[in-house]
């Protein structure tokens, strides 16, 4: 591609984004909260784990915006602290996790044979385990705690992102400008370099804003049923998981937690849809 | 039949490939399995004993030849907590999410198809732009959210329905809808895509061209082709289906597959975890052949090809 061609493409598909009302509205959601969890600390005098045993599980209102929890936490401190990790959750073991599917993918799609069998097996077999299994074996043997829940979410996540880049790939190497740079002597790795992965990039961009969700999710879920990320450190799903035998006498400390874990994914499902909308349009790939 | 034989070696290699992981992945544990079962105050002999009995002097590749062997037989090992054969256990609890998991298929279907159908029959119209949101909301929520509303709103608002399961089949209805509503949403949202796309084919203008009303040519003809790739998604909504039956168990505290691994962490019962996790995998391995067979009896297309 040349450069002029990549910057006129790039400008076509800020103009498609910026007519996608979707697109563009969970973007300045996502910004919003993104923003606000970053300044968490500067928006409130509250500190997320400092107890006040006096002011126990106090409605809404008196100086505490979603009011305070079983040990006189403030609420809100706390679901903005644990947005940040849900941000962190989705963003950073998506990241390896597409890494690593693609360089799977890629690998298989290149290589075929043994290579493609074992890769795409492997696969397989994680594919076979439900989601929340596997990240329960890894949650055993490592401990609750952010790190194993990354290193599951990775586990559980890249099998299907190979399974997708393989066969894009496949399509991409079947191209007529792929033939033509490997009969004029272009080497694996330039041609995997220069040709496959810059056309690959649309699928890698849906998959990674779809796969944000998903990781937010199963990680509340993990950390809901006490497996997962462990107290003092702050999560929503967590949050939800303690505050629940509380739902019928606080309703609110369930539904703060519950409403943000909810906007994210929600936010992240939009954008991710949009983008396939604009990336994808025939829906080839995904 | 060819295909379905050549399906059927690769679900084995799978199966197999899922024992190995599980097997490896909950012995690169550090410390001996049997000094922690016991106490600190038992002898080293006693330790030795037990060690011995369980197989664990062997080396791994020994270990795992082994169970494998075992496996293969039915018999998944001994429960630390229960002291009693895992596959018991499991056997004991599989009716419960049985029983769990198909009324949320069941709920998630009939919800899904028709709003998709609507969905797509309405397209870029009033009734899609209420059904398309709502199919997105509903893959959005986690299950314990949709678990947990469904309680206040039924339970502690209304009092019309139990708040955990109590055998009745009425203090399912929650259960179900919990677990069901992330796969209605994926339903639907697949329906939709599928239909949209079918009622563009040419074989729709030939229906109405030959006066067939477009309701019923869209009943008839566009739903049953649309529905084929539904039904190839059914493993794959298995599989959430059986994560999210460990949260749904958990809050509805129903003693099914779910319940028995969560329990199982908390205990530190591996071979209890072990047993689950593997039975789980060979549940979606049986969900993947039918639904392949479905989908070959639905779709001449592929009844074509498998027959060459």
């Amino acid at each position: 591609m040349k450069k002029e061609n990549r910057q006129k493409s790039e400008h076509e598909f800020l103009r498609a984004f910026l007519q996608n009302k979707a697109a563009v509205i969970s973007t300045v959601i996502i910004l919003l909260i993104i923003i606000l969890s970053v300044l968490a600390p500067f928006l409130t005098r509250y500190d997320e784990t400092g107890q006040d045993l006096l002011n126990r599980l106090m409605p809404p209102g008196n100086g505490h915006i979603f009011g305070t929890d079983e040990l006189g936490r403030d609420v809100f401190t706390r679901v903005f602290y644990g947005t940040r990790v849900s941000l962190l959750i989705g963003l950073f073991p998506t990241v390896l996790a597409v890494a690593v599917g693609t360089v799977a993918g890629v690998c298989a799609a290149h290589f075929k044979g043994a290579a493609d069998f074992i890769i795409m097996r492997l696969a397989d077999v994680m594919l076979s385990i439900p989601g929340m299994l596997l990240a329960m074996v890894v949650l055993y043997t490592l401990g609750g705690s952010l790190t194993s829940v990354i290193i599951s979410l990775i586990l559980m996540e890249w099998g299907g992102i190979a399974v997708v880049v393989r066969s894009a790939a496949l399509e991409i190497q079947e191209c007529e400008y792929v033939t033509a740079a490997a009969s004029i002597g272009a080497g694996k790795l330039w041609i995997i370099l220069r040709h496959i992965l810059p056309n690959l990039l649309p699928t890698l961009i849906v998959l990674f804003t779809l796969n944000i969700p998903s990781s937010i999710l199963s990680e509340s879920s993990l950390s809901f049923l006490g497996i997962g990320i462990q107290p003092p450190q702050v999560s929503l799903g967590l949050m939800t998981g303690t505050s629940r035998q509380y739902l019928f006498s606080s309703p609110h400390l369930v539904l703060a937690p519950a409403v943000m874990i909810l906007l994210l994914v929600l936010s992240f499902n939009f954008l991710g849809d949009a983008l396939r909308d604009i990336l994808d349009p025939e829906r080839k790939t995904l | 039949m060819k295909m379905l034989s050549k399906r059927l070696i690769g679900v084995i290699i799978v199966l197999i490939g899922v024992i190995a992981l599980v097997f490896v992945m909950l012995r690169v544990i550090p410390g001996d399995p049997a000094s922690v079962l016991l106490n600190e105050h038992v002898s080293q002999e006693n330790i030795d004993r037990l060690t011995q009995s369980m197989g664990l002097d062997k080396s791994l590749p020994e270990q795992f030849v082994d169970y494998l062997g075992h496996a293969v037989r039915g018999d998944l090992g001994q429960s630390y907590f229960f002291k009693q054969p895992v596959t018991a256990l499991i056997l004991e609890a599989f009716p419960y999410t049985l029983k769990l998991t198909l009324l949320s298929i069941i709920f998630a279907w009939t919800l899904g198809i028709i709003s998709g159908v609507i969905s797509a029959m309405y397209n870029e119209k009033f009734l899609d732009y209420i059904f398309r949101p709502a199919a997105l909301l509903g893959i959005s929520v986690p299950v314990f959210i949709v678990a947990l509303f469904l309680q206040y709103l039924f339970y502690f608002r209304f009092s019309l329905l139990p708040l955990t399961y109590d055998t009745s089949l009425l203090s399912l209805i929650m259960p179900a809808i919990a677990l069901g509503w992330n796969s209605a949403g994926s339903v639907a949202r697949l329906m939709r895509s599928n239909l949209m796309e079918q009622l563009g084919a040419p074989y729709m203008d030939t229906a109405l061209a030959k006066g067939l009303l477009y309701k019923k040519a869209v009943l008839v003809h566009a739903l049953r082709n649309a529905a084929v790739p539904v039904i190839s998604m059914m493993a794959l909504q298995l599989s959430g289906m059986l994560s999210g039956a460990v949260i749904t168990e958990s809050i509805f505290s129903i003693p099914g597959l779910g319940k028995l691994a969560l329990g199982a962490i908390q205990t530190r019962d591996m071979p209890l975890l072990q047993g689950t996790v593997i039975f789980t995998a060979l549940l979606i391995a049986i969900g993947n052949i039918v639904a392949d067979v479905l989908a070959t009896i639905l779709n001449p297309k592929i009844r074509q090809e498998s027959n060459r």
